[in-house]
This record gives structure tokens, C-alpha cells and sequence, in this order.
């Protein structure tokens, strides 16, 4: 059952489709920018891995009425506009697409060489096939996903992410469990608990690894945040209403159960996050919902050329941008997360901001954002950075893993097994791939990625420096295909570029 | 006042033989956890059980067979009326015994 009017899957050898601008990525950033991008007059052409465009944040399905969403009201009025673009035909909502690589222009000029990008998408996750579209401009707005830590029994099933719970609420008003227990880091885990605990879960607890009212020493900071505050009020107002526990500097440090999760052990931890000894107990849950911050999703950008910039432990990047939300590659725009986390609302103006200027770079009059929006966007960033501070990830967290624990969860590497691949001097992230698999199956380092950079830093041999000639956290956002590649479709993209060849068609691949 | 959200038929689909029916709009994961099946997908070295990861379509832990296609991701895909899911042992691509 259809409930956004996206396109309906291309025809194979069509060629790609053109428009001014691509967008890539339908959350907040990216139908800000589209939105936007079609109010100054361009073409649009969204392509989205989701069924309706909202991302993750404003996930929804035809069973959401607002209840478990923030920003409900914010939403409909930005899909209203977007379906309205789209119905005018200015935007097109590819939805479904998994983009896997973004062409830049090729370097020249001259007659028959495009100055356009290439953005190149496995089309439908039901049945694959090959989708292109070519644009002067790409706003690359893919989001965020979230941070894991392995920890001995994380691969149980109840065990998942606090944004899959919190998704399952608001895109199929699907409780996720009986028994929770929500834990990690950040002011993420207080709505995710609070929309459990409302939808008639038991919150067991909320597990939040670091200490909060640190916030109170940046008292400047958190001045300049103030409308922040009414939010996080909320969700502990509700919290207590619930009676649901807070714990803070504490952590789920284990998982049990027998094929499905049963309980979780819960230990308090040190400044560093070692365990203090002693302190483990165990609560009951049929679900862990556990998220420790969240990493921007930068493979596309680095791998079309921009630059990127380390986040604060090193182990994570985010995009360099400018006021204009430019990257280092002329007309290829960042949005939203993929410049550094900052919530939805820090999103939506980036991806107003970057929409304007991918307008004016294709040649279309529109003024810049206004100095408003650009102060917001400042103070949205200050906030952005202050969560940052209070919410790190020290490595105190690799004491709790056992030998057995499995740390790569595609590829089933063990501690113990990457350990020793270390200890044959594989320290760094092509030996340590070669010797023990981490990050080579199906998620590509995404999810183990930082954790392995963490565990192999800390382990490695002394004297040799860090890095080498590629680090594992560099490795994960290094790859020239950001998503799995059907092998037929790879064939498609083939055909699809001989037959342009055969009519003559310049190519400039 | 929270809008009233659309009423929300089921569609039936069939899960490895067995028939379901679940609420149209939802994905193939929730449908699975609404069901009180957590996990459904058994890894290929260790033959684990896995079920929903991530949620939003990074991990590909929660992979099934939709209508013949596999490596579906569970969390992203909507059932659809007739749709035939099977559950993924291994790599998904034991029958072409590689």
C-alpha cells in the first residue's frame, strides 16, 4: 500500500535522469534543501533509501499520528510542501534508492565535457535495478546512524539500536518489547525512553554512561540553548511519570539469553568507563535499546572528493563545509548531519541553506540565507558541540569484553581472534582486514569501524605509531561503493553506458 | 490533539510457509517483532540467530528473502499483500553451494 506518491521504479536502459539538483537523502536536511532548491526555481531530484520521505527522525507509516514524534507540526508543514513541489512536478522522490556513488564533474572544460555530477543508486530494495541521474548540483544529506559498542552478548536479537526501537514506534506503531532497558550515551536515549514507556513498555532503566549535569559547568553554552531545555524537561517529566529509573555512569556491560535476549548486566563505571568492581547487577529485559552517540554518514562525500575532518576521539568524520554548506568540490553541498551531529532542527536550516546555494549555483537568482538563519545555525552548532563534550566515548569501554566477544558482527571476529591478528603485528586496518575480517562483510565497518580503531589503538605494539598508512575508522569512510552492488545492476550501469556510447552520446566516464 | 491516523487494513503475506497477517504500512521487521519473533536471520559461521540491528538499513542484520529476492533489509521494506518472506541461514545463497 503506496502512501507517498514516490516515482515508480525507472525502465533499464532509459539512461539517467537530469535535473538541476540532486538531493541525496529524504530526512530533514535533505527535504529542506529539496524544498528549497524548488522554490528558487530548480529541478529536483530526490533519491532516498526510504518507502515516504521523513528519514529517521520523522520516520512515519500510514499507522503514525504524531504521538511518538517531535517536531510532528514542523513535519506535515514540510511534507505538505514537498508533495507540493513534487505534484508540480519541480521535485522527483526516488524512493527506495540506495545511492553508491556520487561522480564529480570530470576535470576540464571544453565541448563534450559535462560539467555535471553522476549519482549512482541501486533502485528498490525489492527488486534492484540500476537508477542515474546527472545534476549540475548534489546535496548530500544522508543523516547519521548510530554508535555501538561491542559488548558480550550484543548480537542477541532483542539487543538493537535505540533509534530501530524508537523506529519500529513511529513508522509502524510496533512496541518493541515488554522489558526495556535503554542505555548509551546522549540526550537521544531520554525521547526513545520516553516513547517506549508511553506506547506501554516497561523501562526498566535508562542507562546513561556519562554524567550530565556536567552541562551545568559550560553555563554559557547552555544559556545560549535555553530552547532546548523545555524538551529535555519533558522527557524527564514523563520519565518519572513512568517511575522509570536514571542511572547515570553506569552501562550495560553484558547481554544473556538463549537465542533472544533475557537480561543485561549493569554495572557503574569510572570516569574513563572502567568498571568499578563490584557493581554489576542484572535487570530483566526482553530488549537492550543502546545507541552511544551517533557517526555521520560521510562515505559518498569523501569518496566524490570533499574534504573531511576528524570528530573530537578521532575515530568518526564529518564534512567540511562552508557558510554556504559547500564542500571542497564546487556544487557538491553537505546538509544536516554529515557536517557534525546537531539535531533535526540544525538540519533543517543547513539543508535551507544548502538547497539556496545549490540554486545560485546553478545559475538560478536567489538570495543567500539571511544573517538570522545564519545565527541560529551558529547557536544550533555551539549546542551541537556542547552535546559532543558531555557525551564522549573514552576507551575505558574495551575492558568489558570477554575473548569471546564478538566484535565485528557481519564477519563474526572475535576479540580474541582480532587480538591476535594485532599481536602478529596486523595493526593496522589493511593487515588487521587481511588477518582476522573485521569490516569486510555486509554493513562494511560501519558499525564495528570505530570500535576496532578503539580496540587496535589500544592494543597495538608500542613504538608503532597510530595510523600507518590507513586507519580503520579512515578505512570505513574510504570506499568507492557507499552501498552493496548487486552484480546485475553493476551490469545495467554497463549497459546503460555502452548503449550511450553506441548513439554517440559524449561520456565522460 | 494528535491528528487520528489513518485506519490501517491488514495485508496477508507468507512468512517461511506459514500464513500472516499484519497491519498494511508496516515493515517486514516490525512485523516479525509484533509477532514476538526477535530474531530470524541464522549467520553464516556460527549459524546465531539475528534479528533487528540498526533499524535503519547500516547493519543488514535483519536480511530475508522477499518474492525471490535475497539480502532484503527487513527494516527498511514494507510487506506488501501476497508477499512470500522466507528466513536467511547462512549467506542467504546456500543453494548455489558456493
Amino acid at each position: 500500500m503506496p502512501t507517498w506518491p514516490s516515482e515508480p521504479r525507472g525502465t533499464p536502459g532509459r539512461g539517467p535522469r537530469h535535473s538541476d539538483v540532486a538531493v541525496i537523502g529524504a530526512g530533514p536536511a535533505g527535504m529542506s534543501a529539496a524544498v528549497a532548491a524548488a522554490q528558487a526555481g530548480c529541478s529536483v531530484t530526490v533519491l532516498d533509501l526510504g518507502e515516504r520521505p521523513g528519514g529517521q527522525y520523522w520516520r512515519w507509516g500510514p499507522a503514525s499520528d504524531g504521538r511518538f514524534h517531535h517536531g510532528w507540526p514542523a513535519f506535515r508543514a514540510l511534507r505538505d510542501s514537498f508533495g507540493g513541489h513534487q505534484a508540480a512536478g519541480r521535485i522527483v522522490h526516488l524512493a527506495g534508492h540506495a545511492v553508491f556513488h556520487v561522480d564529480p564533474p570530470p576535470a576540464g572544460e571544453g565541448p563534450g565535457v559535462s560539467s555535471r555530477f553522476t549519482v549512482r543508486a541501486v533502485a528498490g530494495e525489492r527488486e534492484r535495478g540500476y537508477a542515474a541521474v546527472e545534476a549540475s548540483a548534489v546535496v548530500v544529506a544522508t543523516g547519521a546512524y548510530e554508535r555501538q559498542l561491542p559488548v558480550p552478548g550484543w548480537t542477541l536479537p532483542g539487543v538493537m539500536a535505540a533509534g530501530a526501537a524508537q523506529a519500529l514506534l513511529k513508522g509502524s506503531a510496533v512496541v518493541a518489547g515488554h522489558r526495556v532497558v535503554v542505555a548509551g550515551t546522549g540526550p537521544f536515549l531520554m525521547p526513545v525512553a520516553a516513547g517506549l514507556a508511553q506506547a506501554g513498555a516497561r523501562v526498566a532503566a535508562v542507562v546513561e554512561a556519562n554524567q550530565p549535569l556536567s552541562y551545568l559547568r559550560q553555563p554559557l553554552d547552555l544559556a545560549r540553548s535555553w530552547r532546548k531545555l523545555p524538551e529535555a524537561a519533558g522527557y524527564l517529566a514523563r520519565l518519572a511519570r513512568h517511575r522509570v529509573p536514571v542511572l547515570c555512569r553506569h552501562a550495560v556491560v553484558a547481554a544473556h539469553g538463549d537465542g533472544r535476549l533475557r537480561s543485561v548486566t549493569v554495572a557503574r563505571l569510572d570516569p574513563a568507563w572502567a568498571l568499578v568492581p563490584g557493581s554489576q547487577r542484572t535487570l530483566d529485559a526482553d530488549v537492550l535499546a543502546v545507541g552511544y552517540g551517533f557517526i555521520p554518514q560521510v562515505e559518498l562525500l569523501g569518496e566524490a572528493g570533499a574534504q573531511l575532518r576528524r570528530g573530537q576521539d578521532g575515530r568518526t568524520f564529518a564534512a567540511e563545509a562552508g557558510a554556504d554548506q559547500q564542500t571542497s568540490v564546487p556544487g557538491l553541498f553537505a546538509a544536516g548531519e554529515t557536517t557534525g551531529i546537531g539535531g533535526a532542527d540544525l538540519s533543517c536550516l543547513e539543508g535551507q541553506v544548502a538547497g539556496r546555494a545549490a540554486a545560485r549555483h546553478c545559475g538560478h537568482q536567489v538570495r543567500p540565507a539571511g544573517p538570522a538563519i545564519i545565527r541560529r545555525r551558529a547557536a544550533l552548532r555551539r549546542f551541537g558541540a556542547l552535546l559532543d563534550a558531555v557525551h564522549p566515548v573514552p576507551p575505558g569501554w574495551t575492558t568489558w569484553l570477554t575473548g569471546d566477544t564478538i566484535v565485528c558482527r557481519c564477519e563474526e571476529v572475535t576479540l580474541a581472534r582480532l587480538l591476535a591478528a594485532v599481536d602478529l603485528g596486523a595493526d593496522d586496518a589493511r593487515s588487521a582486514k587481511l588477518v582476522a575480517r573485521p569490516g569486510m562483510g555486509w554493513c562494511q565497518g560501519r558499525i564495528c569501524g570505530a570500535a576496532v580503531a578503539a580496540i587496535v589503538a589500544g592494543h597495538r605494539r608500542s613504538g608503532r605509531p597510530e595510523g600507518g598508512d590507513l586507519d580503520f575508522a579512515e578505512s570505513v569512510v574510504s570506499r568507492p561503493l557507499a552501498q552493496p552492488v548487486p552484480l546485475e545492476v553493476l551490469a545495467e550501469a554497463a549497459q546503460e553506458r555502452a548503449n550511450r556510447d553506441m548513439a554517440g552520446t559524449p561520456d565522460h566516464l | 490533539m494528535p491528528e487520528q491516523p489513518a485506519p490501517c487494513p491488514n495485508v496477508d503475506i507468507t512468512v517461511d510457509g506459514a500464513g500472516w497477517s499484519v497491519p498494511a504500512g508496516s515493515s517486514i521487521a516490525a512485523a516479525f517483532v509484533a509477532r514476538g519473533h526477535p530474531g530470524w536471520r541464522l549467520t553464516r559461521r556460527r549459524a546465531e540467530p539475528r534479528g533487528l540491528g540498526c533499524g535503519m538499513g547500516v547493519c543488514f542484520d535483519c536480511l530475508v528473502t522477499v518474492n525471490g529476492t535475497r539480502g532484503v533489509r527487513a527494516c527498511l521494506t514494507d510487506v506488501r499483500e501476497g508477499d512470500v518472506i522466507t528466513t536467511e541461514r547462512g549467506s542467504g545463497f546456500a543453494d548455489l553451494a558456493i
